[in-house]
Protein backbone atom coordinates (compact mmCIF):
# COMPACT_ATOMS: atom_id res chain seq x y z
CA UNK A 1 0.00 0.00 0.00
CA UNK A 2 3.13 2.75 0.66
CA UNK A 3 4.52 1.63 -2.35
CA UNK A 4 2.85 2.28 -5.77
CA UNK A 5 5.32 0.19 -8.14
CA UNK A 6 3.36 -3.00 -7.98
CA UNK A 7 5.54 -4.50 -6.17
CA UNK A 8 4.35 -7.23 -3.73
CA UNK A 9 3.66 -5.34 -0.30
CA UNK A 10 4.55 -8.55 1.35
CA UNK A 11 8.40 -8.84 0.34
CA UNK A 12 10.59 -8.89 3.52
CA UNK A 13 13.50 -7.04 2.00
CA UNK A 14 13.06 -4.61 -0.88
CA UNK A 15 15.78 -3.36 -2.80
CA UNK A 16 15.19 -0.27 -4.66
CA UNK A 17 17.28 1.02 -7.30
CA UNK A 18 20.67 1.29 -5.59
CA UNK A 19 23.58 3.50 -6.28
CA UNK A 20 26.65 2.49 -4.89
CA UNK A 21 30.36 4.58 -6.05
CA UNK A 22 33.62 4.04 -4.70
CA UNK A 23 35.14 7.35 -6.08
CA UNK A 24 34.58 7.16 -10.35
CA UNK A 25 33.95 3.78 -9.64
CA UNK A 26 30.17 2.93 -10.20
CA UNK A 27 29.80 -0.34 -8.11
CA UNK A 28 26.02 -0.46 -8.12
CA UNK A 29 24.13 0.88 -10.99
CA UNK A 30 20.75 0.94 -9.68
CA UNK A 31 19.83 -2.70 -8.17
CA UNK A 32 16.20 -3.54 -7.67
CA UNK A 33 15.21 -6.76 -6.71
CA UNK A 34 12.96 -8.19 -3.35
CA UNK A 35 13.01 -11.33 -1.23
CA UNK A 36 9.77 -12.65 0.12
CA UNK A 37 8.86 -14.15 3.20
CA UNK A 38 10.52 -17.64 3.76
CA UNK A 39 12.53 -17.39 0.17
CA UNK A 40 16.20 -18.29 -0.39
CA UNK A 41 17.52 -15.80 -2.74
CA UNK A 42 20.65 -16.66 -4.40
CA UNK A 43 22.65 -13.66 -5.66
CA UNK A 44 25.37 -14.69 -7.98
CA UNK A 45 27.52 -12.72 -10.76
CA UNK A 46 31.25 -12.97 -11.51
CA UNK A 47 34.22 -11.23 -9.43
CA UNK A 48 33.55 -7.55 -9.24
CA UNK A 49 29.92 -7.79 -10.18
CA UNK A 50 28.76 -6.03 -7.25
CA UNK A 51 27.47 -8.89 -5.12
CA UNK A 52 29.51 -8.12 -2.09
CA UNK A 53 28.47 -4.48 -2.63
CA UNK A 54 24.88 -5.16 -2.27
CA UNK A 55 25.68 -7.33 0.58
CA UNK A 56 27.65 -4.40 2.62
CA UNK A 57 24.93 -1.98 1.54
CA UNK A 58 21.56 -4.49 3.01
CA UNK A 59 23.96 -5.46 5.93
CA UNK A 60 24.92 -1.25 6.74
CA UNK A 61 28.65 -1.48 5.86
CA UNK A 62 28.63 0.49 3.01
CA UNK A 63 25.96 3.57 2.76
CA UNK A 64 24.54 3.43 -0.82
CA UNK A 65 24.36 6.42 -2.25
CA UNK A 66 20.86 6.85 -3.76
CA UNK A 67 17.97 4.42 -4.08
CA UNK A 68 16.38 2.39 -1.11
CA UNK A 69 16.95 -0.49 1.05
CA UNK A 70 13.53 -1.98 2.62
CA UNK A 71 12.95 -4.41 5.35
CA UNK A 72 9.56 -5.25 6.09
CA UNK A 73 8.67 -1.84 4.80
CA UNK A 74 11.00 0.26 7.01
CA UNK A 75 13.96 2.16 5.29
CA UNK A 76 17.58 1.12 6.26
CA UNK A 77 19.27 3.98 5.14
CA UNK A 78 21.01 5.73 7.76
CA UNK A 79 20.23 2.93 10.40
CA UNK A 80 22.83 2.23 12.91
CA UNK A 81 24.39 -0.98 11.91
CA UNK A 82 24.09 -2.47 15.82
CA UNK A 83 20.38 -2.26 15.39
CA UNK A 84 19.76 -4.30 12.41
CA UNK A 85 20.06 -7.30 14.57
CA UNK A 86 17.35 -6.55 16.69
CA UNK A 87 14.99 -5.72 13.64
CA UNK A 88 15.44 -9.20 12.58
CA UNK A 89 18.74 -9.58 10.60
CA UNK A 90 21.47 -12.10 10.83
CA UNK A 91 24.42 -12.43 8.91
CA UNK A 92 27.40 -14.76 8.50
CA UNK A 93 30.77 -13.31 7.45
CA UNK A 94 32.71 -13.92 4.35
CA UNK A 95 36.31 -15.47 6.06
CA UNK A 96 34.33 -16.70 9.46
CA UNK A 97 34.04 -13.65 11.84
CA UNK A 98 34.28 -15.99 14.95
CA UNK A 99 35.52 -14.76 18.26
CA UNK A 100 38.19 -16.69 18.83
CA UNK A 101 39.22 -16.85 22.04
CA UNK A 102 36.19 -17.83 23.31
CA UNK A 103 33.89 -21.28 23.37
CA UNK A 104 31.58 -22.59 20.71
CA UNK A 105 28.51 -21.97 23.54
CA UNK A 106 29.44 -18.48 24.05
CA UNK A 107 29.99 -17.28 20.76
CA UNK A 108 26.43 -18.76 19.57
CA UNK A 109 25.54 -16.60 23.47
CA UNK A 110 27.02 -13.29 22.34
CA UNK A 111 24.57 -13.49 19.00
CA UNK A 112 21.61 -13.76 21.41
CA UNK A 113 22.77 -10.31 22.67
CA UNK A 114 20.21 -8.11 21.53
CA UNK A 115 17.30 -10.58 22.98
CA UNK A 116 18.47 -9.43 26.55
CA UNK A 117 18.66 -6.08 28.36
CA UNK A 118 20.14 -6.48 31.35
CA UNK A 119 23.07 -4.42 31.54
CA UNK A 120 26.50 -3.40 33.74
CA UNK A 121 24.69 -3.08 37.33
CA UNK A 122 22.47 -6.01 36.89
CA UNK A 123 25.15 -8.59 35.92
CA UNK A 124 27.64 -7.19 38.69
CA UNK A 125 25.34 -8.04 41.17
CA UNK A 126 23.81 -10.80 39.23
CA UNK A 127 20.32 -9.44 39.60
CA UNK A 128 17.37 -12.31 39.66
CA UNK A 129 16.59 -10.79 36.22
CA UNK A 130 19.65 -11.70 34.58
CA UNK A 131 19.61 -15.52 35.66
CA UNK A 132 16.58 -15.19 33.90
CA UNK A 133 17.82 -14.12 30.80
CA UNK A 134 20.74 -16.21 30.81
CA UNK A 135 18.22 -19.40 32.00
CA UNK A 136 15.71 -18.64 29.06
CA UNK A 137 18.71 -18.58 26.29
CA UNK A 138 19.79 -22.42 27.50
CA UNK A 139 16.78 -24.18 25.69
CA UNK A 140 17.10 -22.15 22.10
CA UNK A 141 21.17 -22.94 22.62
CA UNK A 142 20.80 -26.48 23.13
CA UNK A 143 17.79 -26.87 20.13
CA UNK A 144 21.05 -25.19 17.88
CA UNK A 145 23.58 -27.59 19.09
CA UNK A 146 21.80 -30.28 18.14
CA UNK A 147 20.63 -28.76 14.73
CA UNK A 148 23.97 -27.78 13.49
CA UNK A 149 25.51 -30.63 14.92
CA UNK A 150 27.35 -28.68 17.42
CA UNK A 151 26.76 -30.40 20.62
CA UNK A 152 30.10 -32.82 20.89
CA UNK A 153 32.05 -29.19 20.62
CA UNK A 154 30.27 -26.83 22.66
CA UNK A 155 32.88 -26.13 25.09
CA UNK A 156 35.84 -26.16 22.87
CA UNK A 157 37.50 -22.94 22.09
CA UNK A 158 36.53 -22.01 18.32
CA UNK A 159 40.11 -21.06 17.09
CA UNK A 160 40.67 -25.28 17.54
CA UNK A 161 38.39 -26.17 15.08
CA UNK A 162 38.39 -27.11 11.77
CA UNK A 163 37.05 -24.36 9.10
CA UNK A 164 33.88 -26.21 7.82
CA UNK A 165 32.91 -26.28 11.99
CA UNK A 166 33.84 -23.00 12.59
CA UNK A 167 31.09 -22.28 9.03
CA UNK A 168 28.42 -23.74 11.09
CA UNK A 169 29.26 -21.92 14.66
CA UNK A 170 28.74 -19.10 12.72
CA UNK A 171 25.43 -20.26 11.21
CA UNK A 172 24.59 -21.02 14.77
CA UNK A 173 25.77 -17.34 16.19
CA UNK A 174 23.33 -15.85 13.23
CA UNK A 175 20.07 -18.19 14.26
CA UNK A 176 20.05 -17.85 17.55
CA UNK A 177 19.65 -14.35 17.78
CA UNK A 178 15.92 -15.55 15.74
CA UNK A 179 16.36 -13.55 12.58
CA UNK A 180 13.48 -13.09 10.09
CA UNK A 181 16.24 -12.74 7.08
CA UNK A 182 19.60 -14.38 7.33
CA UNK A 183 21.95 -12.73 5.10
CA UNK A 184 24.63 -15.39 3.91
CA UNK A 185 28.29 -14.45 2.43
CA UNK A 186 29.38 -17.57 0.76
CA UNK A 187 28.50 -19.86 3.04
CA UNK A 188 29.96 -22.47 0.98
CA UNK A 189 33.45 -21.01 0.55
CA UNK A 190 36.15 -23.54 1.53
CA UNK A 191 33.95 -26.32 2.21
CA UNK A 192 34.31 -29.62 0.27
CA UNK A 193 32.18 -31.76 -1.56
CA UNK A 194 30.19 -33.04 0.98
CA UNK A 195 30.19 -30.37 3.24
CA UNK A 196 28.57 -28.57 0.54
CA UNK A 197 25.63 -31.46 0.37
CA UNK A 198 25.47 -31.40 3.91
CA UNK A 199 24.74 -27.13 4.06
CA UNK A 200 22.64 -27.70 1.37
CA UNK A 201 20.09 -29.85 3.34
CA UNK A 202 21.04 -27.66 5.91
CA UNK A 203 19.67 -24.41 4.44
CA UNK A 204 16.33 -26.49 3.53
CA UNK A 205 16.14 -27.19 7.16
CA UNK A 206 17.21 -23.87 8.64
CA UNK A 207 14.28 -22.05 6.18
CA UNK A 208 11.07 -24.92 7.60
CA UNK A 209 12.40 -24.76 11.05
CA UNK A 210 13.01 -21.32 11.73
CA UNK A 211 10.37 -19.37 9.16
CA UNK A 212 12.82 -16.93 7.46
CA UNK A 213 14.14 -16.21 4.61
CA UNK A 214 17.71 -16.03 3.49
CA UNK A 215 19.32 -13.83 0.86
CA UNK A 216 22.53 -15.80 -0.21
CA UNK A 217 25.42 -14.86 -2.32
CA UNK A 218 27.43 -17.61 -3.32
CA UNK A 219 29.70 -18.71 -6.07
CA UNK A 220 29.17 -22.24 -6.16
CA UNK A 221 26.45 -22.12 -8.73
CA UNK A 222 25.31 -25.60 -8.25
CA UNK A 223 24.16 -24.79 -4.36
CA UNK A 224 22.96 -21.51 -5.50
CA UNK A 225 20.49 -23.50 -8.61
CA UNK A 226 19.64 -26.42 -6.30
CA UNK A 227 18.53 -24.59 -3.25
CA UNK A 228 17.32 -21.23 -4.33
CA UNK A 229 13.54 -20.32 -4.85
CA UNK A 230 14.63 -17.06 -6.91
CA UNK A 231 18.17 -15.77 -8.26
CA UNK A 232 19.06 -12.24 -8.87
CA UNK A 233 21.83 -12.45 -11.20
CA UNK A 234 24.59 -9.48 -11.23
CA UNK A 235 27.43 -7.91 -13.97
CA UNK A 236 29.24 -4.38 -13.45
CA UNK A 237 26.26 -3.26 -11.03
CA UNK A 238 23.36 -3.93 -13.11
CA UNK A 239 21.01 -6.94 -12.60
CA UNK A 240 20.90 -8.56 -15.83
CA UNK A 241 18.43 -11.58 -14.76
CA UNK A 242 15.98 -12.12 -11.94
CA UNK A 243 13.73 -15.20 -11.47
CA UNK A 244 13.52 -18.89 -10.82
CA UNK A 245 16.91 -21.00 -10.58
CA UNK A 246 15.86 -22.83 -14.35
CA UNK A 247 14.76 -19.25 -15.74
CA UNK A 248 17.71 -17.28 -15.15
CA UNK A 249 19.90 -20.32 -16.25
CA UNK A 250 18.60 -19.92 -19.35
CA UNK A 251 18.85 -16.34 -19.37
CA UNK A 252 21.38 -15.46 -22.54
CA UNK A 253 22.93 -12.67 -20.68
CA UNK A 254 24.02 -15.01 -17.74
CA UNK A 255 25.36 -17.70 -20.01
CA UNK A 256 27.48 -14.68 -21.98
CA UNK A 257 28.44 -13.28 -18.09
CA UNK A 258 29.82 -16.47 -16.87
CA UNK A 259 30.72 -18.31 -20.15
CA UNK A 260 31.93 -15.32 -22.24
CA UNK A 261 30.77 -14.28 -25.63
CA UNK A 262 31.75 -17.66 -28.12
CA UNK A 263 30.79 -19.62 -25.69
CA UNK A 264 27.52 -18.02 -25.74
CA UNK A 265 26.93 -18.31 -28.92
CA UNK A 266 27.50 -21.75 -29.45
CA UNK A 267 25.28 -22.36 -26.47
CA UNK A 268 22.78 -20.42 -28.38
CA UNK B 1 36.15 -33.92 46.51
CA UNK B 2 39.21 -32.46 43.92
CA UNK B 3 36.24 -30.92 42.38
CA UNK B 4 35.03 -29.04 45.39
CA UNK B 5 37.75 -28.10 46.52
CA UNK B 6 38.66 -26.40 42.79
CA UNK B 7 35.37 -24.77 42.76
CA UNK B 8 35.46 -23.10 46.01
CA UNK B 9 39.14 -21.73 45.82
CA UNK B 10 38.61 -18.07 45.66
CA UNK B 11 36.15 -18.67 49.30
CA UNK B 12 39.39 -21.10 50.61
CA UNK B 13 41.82 -18.22 49.52
CA UNK B 14 39.58 -15.85 50.73
CA UNK B 15 39.39 -17.35 54.16
CA UNK B 16 43.59 -17.93 54.22
CA UNK B 17 44.45 -14.36 53.40
CA UNK B 18 41.98 -13.30 56.28
CA UNK B 19 42.81 -15.44 59.18
CA UNK B 20 46.81 -16.43 58.23
CA UNK B 21 48.47 -12.95 57.91
CA UNK B 22 46.64 -11.28 60.13
CA UNK B 23 47.57 -13.77 63.00
CA UNK B 24 51.18 -14.16 61.43
CA UNK B 25 52.67 -11.14 60.10
CA UNK B 26 54.01 -7.91 61.35
CA UNK B 27 52.28 -4.60 61.16
CA UNK B 28 54.14 -3.75 58.38
CA UNK B 29 53.77 -7.02 56.47
CA UNK B 30 50.34 -6.52 56.95
CA UNK B 31 50.50 -2.86 55.43
CA UNK B 32 52.58 -4.75 52.54
CA UNK B 33 49.58 -7.15 52.12
CA UNK B 34 46.99 -4.37 52.14
CA UNK B 35 48.81 -2.88 49.24
CA UNK B 36 48.65 -5.82 47.60
CA UNK B 37 44.81 -6.08 47.87
CA UNK B 38 44.77 -2.06 47.25
CA UNK B 39 47.19 -2.93 43.79
CA UNK B 40 44.42 -6.02 42.81
CA UNK B 41 41.91 -4.20 42.90
CA UNK B 42 43.43 -1.61 40.51
CA UNK B 43 44.52 -3.96 38.24
CA UNK B 44 41.21 -5.64 38.09
CA UNK B 45 39.68 -2.24 36.91
CA UNK B 46 42.59 -2.61 34.20
CA UNK B 47 42.35 -5.56 33.46
CA UNK B 48 38.32 -5.62 32.51
CA UNK B 49 39.37 -2.65 30.21
CA UNK B 50 42.43 -3.87 28.47
CA UNK B 51 42.23 -7.73 29.20
CA UNK B 52 38.35 -8.65 28.76
CA UNK B 53 37.66 -5.70 26.42
CA UNK B 54 40.84 -5.02 24.64
CA UNK B 55 41.29 -1.59 25.08
CA UNK B 56 44.66 -0.63 25.50
CA UNK B 57 44.89 1.88 28.51
CA UNK B 58 48.36 3.56 29.92
CA UNK B 59 46.57 5.95 31.82
CA UNK B 60 44.70 4.13 34.75
CA UNK B 61 46.92 5.63 37.48
CA UNK B 62 44.87 8.91 36.72
CA UNK B 63 41.68 7.20 37.98
CA UNK B 64 43.22 5.37 40.83
CA UNK B 65 44.48 9.11 41.57
CA UNK B 66 40.80 10.36 41.43
CA UNK B 67 39.82 7.70 43.87
CA UNK B 68 42.90 8.88 46.15
CA UNK B 69 41.99 12.49 46.35
CA UNK B 70 37.99 12.06 46.43
CA UNK B 71 38.57 10.17 49.90
CA UNK B 72 41.37 12.17 51.04
CA UNK B 73 39.18 15.68 50.29
CA UNK B 74 35.82 14.03 51.76
CA UNK B 75 37.60 12.64 54.95
CA UNK B 76 40.06 16.02 55.33
CA UNK B 77 37.98 18.51 54.42
CA UNK B 78 34.07 17.11 55.92
CA UNK B 79 35.14 14.83 58.38
CA UNK B 80 33.20 11.83 56.44
CA UNK B 81 34.26 8.43 57.92
CA UNK B 82 36.56 6.33 55.86
CA UNK B 83 34.27 3.83 54.59
CA UNK B 84 31.57 5.92 53.35
CA UNK B 85 33.81 7.72 51.06
CA UNK B 86 34.10 4.62 48.85
CA UNK B 87 30.63 4.75 47.45
CA UNK B 88 30.92 8.60 46.40
CA UNK B 89 34.40 8.14 44.69
CA UNK B 90 33.13 5.01 42.98
CA UNK B 91 30.33 6.77 41.70
CA UNK B 92 32.62 10.15 40.45
CA UNK B 93 35.04 7.63 39.22
CA UNK B 94 33.19 5.81 36.93
CA UNK B 95 31.56 9.20 35.74
CA UNK B 96 35.14 10.29 34.86
CA UNK B 97 35.87 7.22 32.94
CA UNK B 98 33.15 7.71 31.31
CA UNK B 99 33.46 11.13 30.53
CA UNK B 100 36.93 10.21 29.38
CA UNK B 101 36.37 7.64 27.58
CA UNK B 102 33.07 9.18 25.38
CA UNK B 103 35.78 10.43 23.23
CA UNK B 104 38.69 8.44 23.55
CA UNK B 105 37.43 5.41 22.88
CA UNK B 106 36.19 6.35 19.23
CA UNK B 107 40.55 6.26 18.22
CA UNK B 108 40.63 3.06 19.68
CA UNK B 109 44.14 0.84 19.48
CA UNK B 110 47.22 2.79 20.04
CA UNK B 111 45.38 6.36 19.82
CA UNK B 112 43.77 5.24 23.19
CA UNK B 113 46.85 3.84 24.47
CA UNK B 114 48.19 7.73 23.64
CA UNK B 115 45.27 9.23 25.22
CA UNK B 116 45.28 7.43 28.52
CA UNK B 117 48.43 8.47 28.25
CA UNK B 118 48.56 11.49 28.13
CA UNK B 119 45.94 11.67 30.98
CA UNK B 120 48.91 10.30 33.02
CA UNK B 121 51.20 12.69 32.55
CA UNK B 122 48.84 15.39 33.10
CA UNK B 123 47.58 13.93 36.47
CA UNK B 124 50.16 15.19 38.80
CA UNK B 125 50.44 18.79 37.27
CA UNK B 126 46.90 19.14 37.31
CA UNK B 127 46.60 18.01 41.03
CA UNK B 128 49.08 20.54 41.61
CA UNK B 129 46.93 23.10 40.03
CA UNK B 130 46.52 26.50 41.88
CA UNK B 131 42.70 26.67 41.29
CA UNK B 132 42.40 23.46 43.21
CA UNK B 133 45.11 23.82 45.71
CA UNK B 134 42.42 25.10 48.38
CA UNK B 135 41.10 21.22 48.27
CA UNK B 136 44.05 19.32 46.78
CA UNK B 137 46.52 20.55 49.33
CA UNK B 138 48.87 21.36 46.24
CA UNK B 139 52.51 20.18 46.26
CA UNK B 140 51.90 19.08 49.73
CA UNK B 141 48.92 16.84 49.30
CA UNK B 142 46.65 15.80 52.21
CA UNK B 143 47.62 13.71 55.49
CA UNK B 144 44.81 11.98 56.82
CA UNK B 145 43.86 9.58 59.84
CA UNK B 146 44.27 6.46 60.17
CA UNK B 147 41.03 4.61 60.95
CA UNK B 148 40.63 2.56 64.18
CA UNK B 149 39.18 -1.20 64.23
CA UNK B 150 35.30 -0.79 64.86
CA UNK B 151 33.15 -2.50 67.37
CA UNK B 152 36.07 -2.59 70.15
CA UNK B 153 37.71 -5.58 67.95
CA UNK B 154 40.69 -6.76 69.54
CA UNK B 155 42.97 -5.76 67.08
CA UNK B 156 45.57 -3.02 66.15
CA UNK B 157 44.79 -0.64 63.24
CA UNK B 158 47.12 -2.02 61.07
CA UNK B 159 45.36 -5.34 61.16
CA UNK B 160 42.10 -3.56 60.96
CA UNK B 161 43.09 -1.70 57.66
CA UNK B 162 44.44 -5.01 56.69
CA UNK B 163 40.64 -7.08 56.79
CA UNK B 164 38.75 -3.90 55.60
CA UNK B 165 40.96 -3.81 52.39
CA UNK B 166 40.77 -7.38 52.03
CA UNK B 167 37.07 -7.32 52.48
CA UNK B 168 36.56 -4.82 50.03
CA UNK B 169 38.86 -6.47 47.40
CA UNK B 170 36.97 -9.25 47.96
CA UNK B 171 33.46 -7.87 46.95
CA UNK B 172 35.06 -6.10 43.78
CA UNK B 173 36.79 -9.33 42.72
CA UNK B 174 33.22 -10.83 42.91
CA UNK B 175 31.49 -8.23 41.10
CA UNK B 176 34.20 -8.47 38.21
CA UNK B 177 33.70 -12.19 38.25
CA UNK B 178 29.81 -11.93 37.77
CA UNK B 179 30.06 -9.32 35.13
CA UNK B 180 32.41 -10.95 32.80
CA UNK B 181 30.75 -14.45 33.35
CA UNK B 182 27.79 -13.32 32.06
CA UNK B 183 26.50 -11.39 28.91
CA UNK B 184 27.88 -8.29 29.62
CA UNK B 185 31.60 -10.52 29.74
CA UNK B 186 30.84 -12.01 26.74
CA UNK B 187 30.06 -9.18 24.75
CA UNK B 188 33.18 -7.56 26.12
CA UNK B 189 35.26 -10.10 24.75
CA UNK B 190 33.17 -10.35 21.40
CA UNK B 191 34.19 -6.62 20.97
CA UNK B 192 37.79 -7.38 21.36
CA UNK B 193 37.87 -9.94 19.28
CA UNK B 194 36.21 -9.41 16.35
CA UNK B 195 34.37 -5.74 16.74
CA UNK B 196 32.72 -6.17 13.08
CA UNK B 197 30.92 -9.08 13.81
CA UNK B 198 29.93 -8.00 17.35
CA UNK B 199 27.98 -4.77 15.97
CA UNK B 200 26.35 -7.49 13.71
CA UNK B 201 25.29 -9.15 17.31
CA UNK B 202 23.75 -5.59 18.35
CA UNK B 203 26.55 -4.84 20.55
CA UNK B 204 26.48 -0.28 19.87
CA UNK B 205 30.66 -0.45 19.91
CA UNK B 206 30.94 3.04 20.62
CA UNK B 207 28.71 2.98 23.89
CA UNK B 208 29.78 -0.61 25.04
CA UNK B 209 33.83 0.65 25.53
CA UNK B 210 32.41 3.90 27.04
CA UNK B 211 30.75 1.92 29.58
CA UNK B 212 33.31 -0.89 30.10
CA UNK B 213 36.14 1.78 30.48
CA UNK B 214 33.55 3.67 33.48
CA UNK B 215 33.43 -0.15 35.29
CA UNK B 216 36.56 -0.01 35.21
CA UNK B 217 38.03 3.64 36.12
CA UNK B 218 35.34 2.65 39.10
CA UNK B 219 37.34 -0.44 40.18
CA UNK B 220 40.38 1.35 39.80
CA UNK B 221 39.28 4.57 41.39
CA UNK B 222 38.07 2.53 44.56
CA UNK B 223 41.32 0.92 44.71
CA UNK B 224 42.75 4.24 44.72
CA UNK B 225 40.70 5.52 47.78
CA UNK B 226 41.67 1.89 49.35
CA UNK B 227 45.12 3.27 49.07
CA UNK B 228 44.87 6.59 49.98
CA UNK B 229 43.28 4.96 53.67
CA UNK B 230 45.84 2.53 53.64
CA UNK B 231 49.18 5.24 52.97
CA UNK B 232 47.30 8.06 54.88
CA UNK B 233 48.88 10.34 52.57
CA UNK B 234 48.18 11.67 49.09
CA UNK B 235 49.90 13.87 47.44
CA UNK B 236 50.90 14.78 43.27
CA UNK B 237 53.88 12.81 42.78
CA UNK B 238 52.67 9.53 43.95
CA UNK B 239 50.68 9.42 41.06
CA UNK B 240 52.95 9.85 38.75
CA UNK B 241 53.01 8.23 34.56
CA UNK B 242 54.68 5.77 36.56
CA UNK B 243 51.99 4.48 38.29
CA UNK B 244 50.23 3.64 35.29
CA UNK B 245 52.98 1.78 33.87
CA UNK B 246 53.47 -0.32 37.03
CA UNK B 247 49.46 -1.32 36.78
CA UNK B 248 49.99 -2.40 33.25
CA UNK B 249 53.09 -4.10 34.01
CA UNK B 250 51.11 -5.98 37.02
CA UNK B 251 47.99 -7.18 34.38
CA UNK B 252 50.61 -8.92 31.77
CA UNK B 253 52.25 -10.72 34.66
CA UNK B 254 49.54 -11.70 36.22
CA UNK B 255 47.75 -12.77 33.33
CA UNK B 256 45.42 -10.57 30.32
CA UNK B 257 41.99 -11.20 30.78
CA UNK B 258 42.38 -13.47 34.01
CA UNK B 259 40.37 -12.11 37.28
CA UNK B 260 42.62 -14.69 39.44
CA UNK B 261 45.77 -13.93 37.44
CA UNK B 262 45.03 -10.15 38.85
CA UNK B 263 46.90 -11.13 42.30
CA UNK B 264 49.75 -12.61 41.25
CA UNK B 265 49.96 -9.00 39.33
CA UNK B 266 49.63 -7.18 42.23
CA UNK B 267 52.12 -9.50 44.28
CA UNK B 268 54.53 -8.74 41.53
CA UNK B 269 54.20 -5.00 41.14
CA UNK B 270 54.60 -4.66 45.48
CA UNK B 271 57.49 -6.95 46.23
CA UNK B 272 59.53 -7.25 43.15
CA UNK B 273 60.83 -3.50 43.39
CA UNK B 274 61.95 -4.12 46.75
CA UNK B 275 63.58 -7.48 45.51
CA UNK B 276 65.42 -6.03 42.99
CA UNK B 277 66.59 -3.21 45.02
CA UNK B 278 68.21 -5.82 47.63
CA UNK B 279 69.72 -7.73 44.92
CA UNK B 280 71.76 -4.90 43.66
CA UNK B 281 71.26 -1.49 45.82
CA UNK B 282 73.23 0.54 42.65
CA UNK B 283 70.79 -0.76 39.93
CA UNK B 284 67.53 -2.12 41.07
CA UNK B 285 66.25 -0.88 37.37
CA UNK B 286 68.12 -2.93 36.01
CA UNK B 287 67.21 -6.03 37.89
CA UNK B 288 63.47 -5.33 38.06
CA UNK B 289 63.56 -5.20 34.11
CA UNK B 290 65.47 -8.61 33.91
CA UNK B 291 63.28 -9.94 36.61
CA UNK B 292 60.32 -9.17 34.36
CA UNK B 293 61.94 -10.24 31.28
CA UNK B 294 62.39 -13.96 32.78
CA UNK B 295 58.65 -13.57 33.88
CA UNK B 296 57.52 -12.99 30.46
CA UNK B 297 59.70 -15.57 28.89
CA UNK B 298 58.67 -18.61 31.24
CA UNK B 299 54.73 -17.53 31.41
CA UNK B 300 54.19 -15.68 28.16
CA UNK B 301 50.24 -15.91 29.46
CA UNK B 302 51.28 -14.49 32.51
CA UNK B 303 50.83 -16.69 35.49
CA UNK B 304 47.18 -17.29 34.84
CA UNK B 305 48.06 -18.62 31.28
CA UNK B 306 50.85 -20.66 32.61
CA UNK B 307 48.67 -22.22 35.10
CA UNK B 308 45.82 -22.89 32.73
CA UNK B 309 48.59 -25.00 30.38
CA UNK B 310 49.76 -26.74 33.64
CA UNK B 311 45.90 -27.83 34.09
CA UNK B 312 45.53 -28.77 30.58
CA UNK B 313 49.05 -31.08 31.15
CA UNK B 314 47.43 -32.88 34.42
Amino acid sequence: MSVGTGRDDGDLLQVQDVIMRFGGIVALAGVSFNVGRRQICGLIGPNGSGKTTLFNCISGIYRHGSGDIRFEGRSLSGLARHRMAGLGIGRTFQNVALFNSMTVRDNMLVGAHHLAHSGFVAAMLRLPATRREEAAMQATLDELLDLLDLRAVAERQVSSLPFGTRKRVELARALIGRPKLLLLDEPAGGLNHTEVEELERLLRQIRAHFDLSILLVEHHMNLVMRVSDSVVALEFGLKIADGTPEAVQREPEVIRAYLGETEAVHAA
Amino acid sequence: MGRTLLRHWPLLFLAFAAVVPTVALSNYQLFQLTMVAVYAVAILGLNIVTGFNGQISLGHGAFYAVGAYVTAIMMDKWGVPYWATLPVSALICACTGFLVGLPALRLGGLYLALTTFALAVATPQLLKYKLFEGWTGGVQGIVIDKPDPPFGLPINADQWLYLFSLAVAAVMFLLAANLVRGRIGRAMMAVRDQPTAAEAMGIDLAMFKTRTFAVSAMLTGIAGSLGAIAIQFVAPDSFAVFLSITLFVGLVVGGVASIGGTIFGAFFIEFVPNLAEQVSKAAPGAVYGIILIAFLFLMPGGLAGALRKLLRLA
